[in-house]
C-alpha cells in the first residue's frame, strides 16, 4: 500500500487473507482471525469498519452472469458532450439493467466514446432494446454509440492486493 | 441448480452478514441446516456459478489503482497475448470482444507507479500498445442479476 494508504498492516493482512473468499466454514471470520494472529471480533470489527467506509463494496456473492443465462454481456460505449455526461452518467446509471457505468478518456480520433454503461440480458435483442432506452434517454446527446459483446472472459479472477 | 440454489444466489448477492454464525443466520432464513448451504455455496462455486463468494473490495479506497485498458489485436496473435497478458498477476478480468479493439482487461494495482509499469511491461512484451482508459467518474456499480 502507497503511504497515504488508509488501511494498516492488520487491514492488509485481513484484505489478504479474503480477497479470493472468505472461509466456508461455519465461523468464517474465526478461520480468517487465526490466518491473521488478531482475535474474531476485531476481524469483524475491521470489516465492519471497512464496510461503512466503502473499502469493501459488500459482502456476498458474485454470480457468473453466462451461468445464470445472461449470456449477452454489452459494454455500451458513447459519445457523450463532456459537459453533459455527469447528469447523463447519473439517470443512465439508475436505470435496472446497467450494473457499471463510468466516464473514460477518449483516444480521438479512433475512439471518441467517453461514456460506459455495462448492460446484461439473456439474448442480444434484449440488450439492443436496452441500448434503445439508454439512447432515447440521452436524446441528442447521444451523438455516437456502439455495443461491444464479450466473446469470451480470458481471466477472471478479481482484484488482488500482492502478499 | 434448484430453486433453493436461485433463492440463495439472489439473497447472497444483497449481502452476508458479519458475525459469530453468519451462515447459521442465512442458512435459518431458508430453513436448512447451516451446513447444507455451505455445500450448496462450495458446489455454486465448484461449478462456476458462482465466481466469487467474500468481501468485494473497492481497489482505489485502498490507495490502489484501478483502470480499464483495451488492445487492439489481430486475431492470428490473440492467443499469444493472452497467454502474456493473463500471466500478469495484476490483470484482474480479461475479455475477449467483437470489435477491433478485441481485448478488454482491468488492472489492478497498488499504487499508480505500479499500474504505468504494468502497462509498459505489457506493451513491450506484446509489441501492441494499449489504449488506458482509466474511469474519470463512476456513476453507477452493483446491479444484482436475478438467478
Amino acid at each position: 500500500m502507497s503511504p497515504e494508504s488508509p488501511i494498516d498492516e492488520i487491514d492488509r493482512q485481513i484484505i489478504l487473507a479474503t480477497q479470493s473468499g472468505l472461509p466456508l466454514e461455519p465461523q468464517p471470520y474465526h478461520a480468517v482471525a487465526r490466518l491473521v494472529g488478531v482475535s474474531p471480533e476485531e476481524v469483524m470489527a475491521r470489516m465492519r469498519r471497512m464496510l461503512e467506509t466503502g473499502m469493501i463494496r459488500r459482502i456476498g456473492a458474485v454470480p457468473n452472469h453466462y451461468a445464470l443465462g445472461y449470456k449477452a454481456n454489452g459494454m455500451t460505449v458513447w459519445d457523450v458532450p463532456d459537459e453533459k455526461v455527469d447528469e447523463l452518467g447519473a439517470r443512465v446509471g439508475a436505470l435496472d439493467f446497467v450494473s457499471h457505468c463510468y466516464q473514460r478518456p477518449r483516444h480521438l480520433p479512433e475512439w471518441p466514446y467517453n461514456f460506459f454503461a455495462m448492460v446484461h440480458g439473456h439474448d442480444k435483442p434484449e440488450v439492443e432494446a436496452q441500448v434503445c432506452q439508454i439512447a432515447s434517454l440521452l436524446g441528442e446527446a447521444d451523438r455516437g454509440h456502439e455495443i461491444l459483446y464479450s466473446t469470451r472472459i480470458l481471466k477472471k479472477t478479481g482484484l488482488r492486493i500482492g502478499g | 441448480m434448484d430453486e433453493l440454489d436461485r433463492a440463495i444466489i439472489n439473497d447472497l448477492q444483497g449481502g452476508f452478514p458479519i458475525s459469530e454464525h453468519p451462515f447459521a443466520e442465512v442458512a435459518a432464513r431458508f430453513n436448512i441446516a447451516e451446513q447444507e448451504l455451505i455445500a450448496r455455496i462450495a458446489s455454486l462455486l465448484e461449478n462456476k456459478v458462482l465466481s466469487r463468494f467474500g468481501p468485494m473490495y473497492h481497489a482505489e479506497r485502498m490507495g490502489g489503482s484501478l483502470s480499464l485498458a483495451a488492445m487492439k489485436i489481430p486475431a492470428e496473435d490473440f492467443e499469444r497475448v493472452v497467454g502474456i497478458v493473463n500471466a500478469m498477476p495484476e490483470v484482474a478480468h480479461n475479455y475477449a470482444r467483437d470489435h477491433i479493439l478485441s481485448m478488454w482487461f482491468v488492472l489492478a494495482t497498488e499504487t499508480s507507479q505500479a499500474h504505468a509499469e504494468a502497462l509498459k511491461k505489457i506493451e513491450r512484451e506484446t509489441g501492441y500498445a494499449v489504449y488506458d482508459m482509466p474511469k474519470i467518474k463512476e456513476y453507477f456499480v452493483g446491479l444484482q442479476l436475478k438467478a
